[in-house]
């Protein structure tokens, strides 16, 4: 049984960082230099936390997969980055921050840790214009707001529709600034397959694979940072992109680390709706739209089925004939509810039979009324782009006909486990962003991601990854000229050798579809005790079928994409299985985690504090083995724990 | 649809490629433009053959990670996008599409339709930033921006690195590029700081590397996915040359 210590520093919750940050150890500037990092990932996170211990003065090895760190996914984020800058006046402020993203998570967050990403948003903004990132303007020439997807006041600071793009490139020159300088060493195209333990328990390397030339590498250094992102892909379908995996996180997993809240999945409303079998990945569109856009389907099966088989489209229906449902269900918020509760809408009206499209798995998002009331500039102005990009998808125009939207997998709200300082159960190993677990409980806020991920990079691991340095100066040059080097690596050839070897008939990607399918059918928008131990069972038959029949053609010298496919979806098949377990564990609903049978009367998401409040970290015990559960039971010191409610309030 | 496709072929940097002939059938005319290469890459899977590479990630059009040559254009047939937005619907029945990587000297080719682009790093290391180390730095608000300003910096910071200006030049020109990176920064009080040590860097640079130079084509702005404008390169020209004189 691994020994959970979350390290929460005492004081008042407002206090905390402050103390941390003045009781923590620093390692001075001579010996900076003489100690080595290792950063997988170069996202906000990963890009972030590269460049600020370059500047410290720290040896940075930084790696990413693909061909350039400004690639990173994080680029893909449209809306915008939240801060409690309170520039409009309307009331905001750090506790405000942290109680709605606290209570955005239904209260499965870790306190401390949520606190303090609240803290430093004002000081994540500062840093970025600083670095010239083109935040939108008043004509004052002062910072723009806007509100954003559940918030009530506007915190959300944006670059058009690319914020995530604007923030990563400003990570992304910083990075390049200390690439230059010669403090950071780049490794493009590197996938990191292996984490390498030393015999006193401490993280002090990686196994990677160049993807261009297929040689394995290893790579030293006294601590190592996972920002390597999410896990989405899982389900084959997403947002995120094609090459983003959870295979850095899953090796850190078999080798020790703990896996917190694997079943918490973000879906995300807003996407275009699934169109073909062929199809490669779901495209999303900035829930800013849900600002001035109207979701409904048809109050009338009939309708419903019309439009579906083509006889009739969506401006033929009368205003009295549509169900503006989630203004119907929910008065307070609207079409601004949060994330999780208007995909389950949107699910709940279409498995009822209301849902539009050719597939029936889609419902409106009208911007009639707001054009109506605004004028079409106005809403071009807002929204242009995202138009211009659904129409080039979808071939219709969203200005004459209501969009049609599903939600799809977004984020991913778990992973591995880190304490106060970010640090998981196994010393050394540091972890970032998305990849970690511990902001966002059972449901991520809007605009929040983007904060984490430069939080984590900017302004908390450079403090707390000295805290653990310090007296590591004395421990000398880390060589990778190991016995646990040597093992690591010869594991990893194995299993490439494995993978190359088995020369059966089914491709990577249809066994991926297939996995895709059984997490999205049993451990997607809403689960059942029956559904999660049948998808069990399948993901260990198709995790069999994969060892015994999968097909990977090529050299393992060079460039293969199969192999670096099939590498990711061998660590999806576990992955996956584990996300399940860790549902039918949670018998309870919080935020992304719905599970039918805990519902209310008005099929709201039922919490059960008594039993569950709690982090579920699940540690490895051995291949084909269950893995055991340790928990961190959540504290609530200063946070009053409420029902979600946004119906009245 | 049915379609048949002349692909570059190419097993490493140093090998010498050449066109082979596929066909796909039963295209989905809502089908993106990669999803017809997944497609393929399925049935030579299926074939034990190896599956053509090329680069590609989001799939929505703002990495920059895609870069395919698609009769004879960056990007394909469509203005304002990028590979993965390109769909099927712009071709018809029948049609014969030819498939090349980026061609340009600066980028060469490492396998297939993939192209090597670090040279785009190096040309943001030599100075496509502001150096503002983490923290120390004023309130966000303490400097105001010109609204009209920030929008043109806004306008050049939308690229997305991904080439197309480059492989559209006859002369192999990043000065698209790196033209927008310095008008983000010269147009923004925080970039005035070293303003004219960074345009000659970059420039220098650009020329160190082997791209081309400027001959006003306008080919990269035609081909832009980011529809960035050429008066950038106009803006670049004007702090060159304010930076060599004073």
């Amino acid at each position: 049984m691994a020994k959970l210590d979350s390290k929460i520093p005492k004081g008042r919750l407002a206090d905390k960082w402050t103390l941390y940050k003045e009781y923590q150890k620093i390692v001075s500037p001579a010996n900076k230099r003489k100690i080595d990092i290792i950063v997988v990932g170069t996202g906000l996170a990963g890009g972030a936390a590269a460049a600020s211990l370059g500047e410290l003065g720290f040896n940075v090895k930084v790696f990413c997969i693909q061909d350039s760190p400004r690639r990173a996914h994080s680029i893909a984020a449209q809306g915008g980055i939240n801060a409690a800058k309170n520039y409009p006046n309307d009331g905001d402020t750090i506790y405000r921050l942290y109680y709605d993203t606290i209570k955005g998570g239904d209260y499965r967050g870790r306190e401390a840790n949520t606190y303090r990403l609240a803290e430093v948003s004002n000081n994540i903004i500062d840093q970025c214009v600083a670095q010239g990132v083109p935040f939108a303007r008043e004509y004052s020439g002062y910072l723009d707001n806007r509100s954003f997807g559940g918030a009530q006041v506007s915190r959300t600071f944006y670059a058009r529709g690319q914020t995530g793009q604007q923030l990563l490139l400003g990570a992304y020159g910083a990075l390049s600034k200390e690439i230059k300088k010669g403090s950071v060493k780049l490794f493009t195209r590197r996938e990191m397959l292996d984490l390498v333990i030393m015999k006193d328990g401490r993280a002090r390397g990686i196994i990677v694979r160049n993807l261009f030339t297929g040689e394995i590498e290893r790579h030293s250094a006294h601590a190592v940072l996972i920002a390597s992102g999410g896990y989405g892909n899982v389900f084959f379908l997403s947002t995120n992109a094609m090459n983003s995996n959870g295979s850095a996180a899953w090796r850190a997993y078999k080798r020790g680390a703990l896996f917190a809240n694997p079943c918490y999945v973000q879906i995300h409303p807003t996407c275009i709706p699934v169109h073909g079998d062929y199809q490669s990945k779901l495209t999303l569109m900035s829930e800013s739209l849900r600002n001035d856009g109207r979701i409904w389907v048809p109050k009338k099966k009939e309708d419903a089925q019309k439009i579906q088989r083509g006889e009739i489209k969506a401006n033929d229906i009368p205003e009295e004939d549509r169900d503006y449902y989630l203004e119907r269900r929910y008065p307070a918020f609207g079409n601004l509810v949060p994330r999780d509760v208007a995909s389950r809408a949107a699910k709940e009206r279409c498995d009822a039979g209301f849902g539009v499209g050719k597939t029936g798995l889609a419902v409106f998002l009208d911007f009639k009324d707001a054009i109506k009331r605004l004028g079409r500039d106005v809403i071009e102005a807002r929204y242009g782009n995202l138009f211009q990009m659904y129409e080039k998808i979808v071939d219709e125009n969203p200005y004459e006909v209501p969009m049609r939207i599903y939600p799809a997998i977004h984020y991913t709200m778990g992973g591995l486990w880190v304490d106060y300082e970010l640090q998981s159960n196994i010393p050394g190993l540091f972890v970032a962003g998305e990849a970690n677990f511990s902001d966002h409980g059972a449901n991520r806020l809007g605009a929040s991601a983007l904060m984490q991920g430069l939080a984590d990079g900017y302004f908390i691991i450079p403090f707390t990854m000295q805290n653990y340095l310090a007296d590591q100066i004395a421990v000398g040059k880390i060589t990778s000229d190991s016995e646990e080097f040597d093992q690591a690596e010869k594991e990893v050839r194995e299993r490439i050798d494995k993978l190359m070897s088995i020369n059966g008939t089914e491709t990577v990607d249809s066994i991926h579809k297939r996995l895709g399918h059984i997490m999205w059918h049993y451990v997607g928008m809403a689960r059942n005790k029956e559904g999660l131990e049948k998808a069990i069972s399948e993901i260990q038959a198709l995790r069999k079928e994969f060892w015994t029949n999968v097909r990977v053609p090529g050299k393992t010298d060079g460039i293969n994409i199969e192999l670096e496919k099939a590498l990711r979806v061998a660590d999806f098949l576990e992955l996956g299985e584990l996300m399940a377990r860790d549902a039918l564990h949670r018998e309870e609903s919080a935020g992304g985690h719905f599970r039918e049978e805990y519902q209310t009367e008005e099929g709201e998401a039922l919490r059960n504090d008594k039993d569950f409040m709690y982090v579920a970290a699940w540690e490895y015990t051995g291949d084909d083995k269950e893995p055991m559960l340790n928990k961190e039971k959540l504290v609530y010191e200063e946070t009053e724990v409420k029902q979600r409610n946004y119906k009245t309030a | 649809m049915d379609l048949k496709l002349k692909i570059w072929r190419q097993s490493s940097r140093d090998a010498k490629g050449k066109f082979v002939d596929y066909e796909v059938h039963d295209i989905s005319s809502d089908a993106s433009f990669l999803e017809m290469m997944d497609l393929l890459n399925e049935e030579l899977v299926e074939k034990g053959e190896e599956p053509v590479a090329f680069d590609h990630d989001c799939r929505e059009g703002i990495c920059g990670m895609c870069s395919l040559f698609i009769n004879g254009r960056p990007h394909g047939p469509d203005t304002a996008i990028t590979t993965c937005q390109l769909h099927m619907r712009k071709f018809r029945d029948g049609d014969t599409i030819v498939i090349e990587p980026w061609r340009a000297k600066p980028f060469p080719v490492i396998k297939d339709l993939i192209v090597d682009r670090s040279a785009f790093d190096e040309l943001i290391q030599a100075g496509g930033y502001i150096s503002a180390s983490t923290g120390g730095v004023p309130d966000a608000n303490a400097i105001p921006v010109n609204r009209e300003k920030a929008e043109l910096a806004m306008d050049a910071a939308a690229c997305i690195g991904c080439g197309a200006c480059v492989a559209a030049c006859k002369n192999a020109s990043a000065m698209l590029f790196v033209s927008a990176k310095v008008s983000q920064f010269a147009l923004l009080p925080q970039g005035k700081i070293e303003a004219k040590d960074r345009v000659q860097k970059m420039v220098a640079k650009m020329d160190e590397l082997g791209f081309g130079n400027c001959t006003n084509t306008y080919a990269c702005e035609a081909e832009c996915p980011k529809e960035i404008s050429i008066t950038n390169i106009a803006r670049m020209n004007r702090e060159f040359f304010k930076a060599k004189v004073s």
